[in-house]
């Protein structure tokens, strides 16, 4: 923008500052909209049910005195923190399994020669975008029948599964771009295949894996509709054990608002900190 | 397993095929299982009725497109893919257009970006609170009915109305208050009202007649008196005015003049200084305060659900598309600016044309996404809104799961389902062949 405005008169040079002002008002407007609803959610966590009954969040800042950390210690008093272990318990088998599947897989992929490796390659891309609902039916009969159906193990390999196609896409591509020359260097010393996998396209890949980590964790630690189907109440994660809530949405706002906040901080937290990887990934998996 | 060099031998390096099913294994194993024999299973489970045991053909798909309820689904579907991906791509692109110019881009787009971390039940949970009816809790409602006071005014007073007795001056006609009598300029016109209690208009200024002046005039009040007492459509010293009420003058039908009561509940029409006029309050004036938009009721629930969506996915969008801005080359659009063209020509000729590939992912990604949007209908939707705003993800959850106990009709709706993204699953593999070459 700098470049064209030395061009420009001043009457032009004006108007272009009155439009910066302008556009920096509607973005601050925008950014509101987007933060107001999720500071919402975490001022009525902090205040106590009768004064949410009574006046809206926003009041708050006439009256910043009504904070209370109570509804969170209530929420934990009864047993909240069994279904937060238990999202923890899914969520990273969930996740490292995908890693170490996913990671193999497309070794395989990219760096060896076997006959149908293209078109199968294919079917993983076709695998994309399968619907979740396709597998609810025949798999619950399945667990029924290995007798895993409500537990951690059924939950766990269901994400490992619906998270391979993307884990397998993501970290093939990468993969291949590793420059050739290292692993056949590698080869002519007669390493073994799985020390080359291990000690040199492991290492590379870090964060085309940390992409991927995200990516997985996030999406298991915030599903809803695998674990609303095959986690028993006892192995439920935090989504399951909120969403029973929902039915009185008006009378438990008081457990909702600082369940749904417990469940989003921690996600919240591995975004902040490994944003750079969402995004390398986000741009990875779509726009390649 | 590492594979035996051969003596002197120059033969293509790298592992046995062998080698490579290995490395496959448990991924297909699991690929195999969980995603393609359950697409198999459910074709198969679909032609079967509720009980799995009688084959019925294909009536659960035409039961789909039979059922009432089931075509609201398909309606909602509808909307959702008209309205929410267009939506999404188009914001994106303008937020990541409008973010190359200002310094704090990096933070507008975290700031963007966060829902994309956050759970959809939780962005439920935050929206359902957002939506909520009362203006005293839902943020939304507040905002709206603020902006609508500072706009439209005083609201009215709701309950006011004229006595209903052969006394009493004006009476009530299609909502609005009309005099009995004609008014003249020079007589003062009493309109007395009654409806509110004394306790409601307690701190509204006394009433008085109109000044001496010229032109029609009269006073609006109301007639009652706290503990009682008072002269019945005469103006008693503790009797308080209304302010701000709409009055017109009419000649027939027509109007001939319109003004405002002033705080005592006075007006005057200073160029009415002849003639005879009916005078009418009209319905505005006495129409409850404006309590909000009912977002959670069945008209409003799928555009709410839609808005919380957008909130979801723009940051995603705008990212996306401002990865492909930075790769655009500076030299086209500076040589364009140089020869003269407006911004919004280097938008319309080469940003757009340029960004389409970026533009058409985006689109399509969300197309796939929306198909599939569950949590947020289930959370956000009211139980008893719940049909009004059913989608056919959620439905194929209900119908098999969610009380419903109909496993065929659930294959069927999750094969239905399958069909709806296979246009997308071909596009995708298109894209990939294309980008490998």
């Amino acid at each position: 923008m700098s470049e064209t405005t030395i061009q420009r008169g001043p009457a032009g040079r004006l108007i272009d500052r009155i439009g910066g002002g302008v556009l920096q008002v509607v973005l601050i407007l925008v950014a509101l909209f987007w933060l107001v609803p999720t500071l919402g959610l975490l001022v009525v966590s902090l205040r106590r049910e009768t004064d949410n009954n009574s006046s809206g969040w926003w009041t708050l800042f006439a009256k910043p005195a009504q904070l209370t950390l109570e509804n969170y210690g209530n929420l934990i008093a009864s047993g909240f923190s069994a279904s937060f272990w238990n999202t923890v318990l899914i969520t990273v088998p969930a996740t490292l399994l995908v890693i170490g599947i996913a990671a193999t897989a497309a070794y395989a992929f990219a760096w060896i020669e076997f006959p149908g490796r293209d078109a199968l390659f294919l079917v993983v891309i076709a695998l994309l975008v399968v619907p979740v609902q396709i597998a609810l039916i025949p798999i619950a009969k399945m667990y029924g029948a290995l007798g895993i159906f409500g537990s951690v193990a059924g939950v766990v390999l269901f994400h490992v599964a619906f998270g391979l196609p993307f884990a397998i896409f993501l970290l093939r591509n990468f993969f291949a771009g590793i420059p050739r020359e290292l692993l056949e260097a590698s080869r002519m010393d007669g390493a073994p295949e799985w020390r080359i996998f291990v000690t040199v396209v492991f290492p590379l890949a870090k964060p085309a894996i940390a992409s991927l980590g995200i990516f997985q964790f996030l999406w298991v630690w915030n599903d809803l509709l695998v674990a609303l189907v095959y986690a028993d109440t006892e192995n439920q994660p935090m989504t399951k054990a909120l969403q029973s809530q929902m039915r009185q949405f008006g009378t438990n706002v008081d457990i909702l608002a600082p369940g749904a906040f417990l469940s989003l901080i921690i996600p919240l937290v591995l975004f902040f900190a490994f944003q750079r990887y969402f995004v390398q990934g986000l741009l990875a998996g779509s726009v390649k | 397993m590492a594979t035996p060099q051969p003596p002197g031998g120059r033969l293509r390096l790298g592992p046995s095929p062998a080698m490579a099913w290995l490395f496959l294994a448990p991924a297909l194993i699991l690929l195999a299982a969980w995603m393609v024999y359950p697409i198999i299973y459910s074709i198969f489970r679909s032609l079967h009725d509720s009980g799995g045991n009688t084959f019925v053909g294909l009536a659960n798909y035409g039961a789909i497109f039979s059922d009432p309820a089931t075509l609201i689904t398909i309606r909602n579907n509808i909307i959702w893919v008209v309205v929410a991906p267009l939506v999404v791509t188009v914001l994106g692109l303008i937020f990541a257009v409008l973010t190359e110019r200002i310094r704090w881009a990096t933070a507008f787009k975290l700031v963007l970006f966060m829902p994309m971390a956050v759970s959809l039940l939780a962005a439920g949970v935050i929206f359902r609170l957002v939506y909520e009816q009362s203006p005293d809790k839902g943020v939304a409602n507040a905002i709206i009915t603020t902006v609508q006071s500072v706009f439209s005014g005083d609201q009215g007073y709701p309950g006011a109305r004229p006595r209903e007795n052969e006394a009493a001056p004006a009476a009530l006609q299609n909502g609005a208050v009309v005099t009995k009598q004609p008014a003249q300029p020079g007589q003062p016109a009493l309109i007395p009202l009654v409806g509110l209690s004394p306790d409601a208009v307690a701190g509204f200024p006394a009433a008085a007649a109109p000044a001496a002046g010229p032109g029609l005039s009269g006073t609006i009040w109301i007639d009652t008196v706290r503990g009682g007492g008072g002269t019945v459509n005469q103006i008693d010293p503790q009797e308080r005015g209304l302010a701000g009420v709409t009055v017109e003058a009419l000649e027939g039908d027509t109007v001939r003049a319109t003004t405002e009561t002033e705080a005592n509940g006075s007006f005057r029409f200073e160029e009415l200084t002849s003639g005879s006029y009916t005078l009418r309050l009209p319905q505005s004036n006495f129409a409850a305060a404006f309590g909000g938009v009912t977002w959670l009721g069945p008209a409003l629930i799928t555009p709410a659900i839609i808005g919380a969506y957008i909130w979801v996915w723009a940051g995603f969008a705008m990212v996306l598309i401002a990865a492909g801005l930075s790769a655009i080359p500076r030299d086209a659009l500076e040589a364009a600016r140089i020869d003269g063209a407006t911004e919004w020509q280097v938008f319309r000729k080469i940003t757009v044309p340029l960004l389409s590939p970026v533009l058409l992912v985006v689109f399509v990604t969300m197309i796939i996404n929306v198909l599939k949007v569950f949590d947020l209908v289930f959370i956000i939707a009211p139980g008893s809104v719940q049909p009004d705003a059913n989608v056919v993800a959620l439905e194929m959850w209900r119908v098999s799961f969610g009380g419903g106990g109909n496993q065929g009709m659930g294959s069927a709706l999750a094969i239905f389902l399958l069909l709806l993204v296979l246009p997308f699953m071909f596009f995708n593999i298109r894209r990939f062949r294309r980008d490998e070459r």
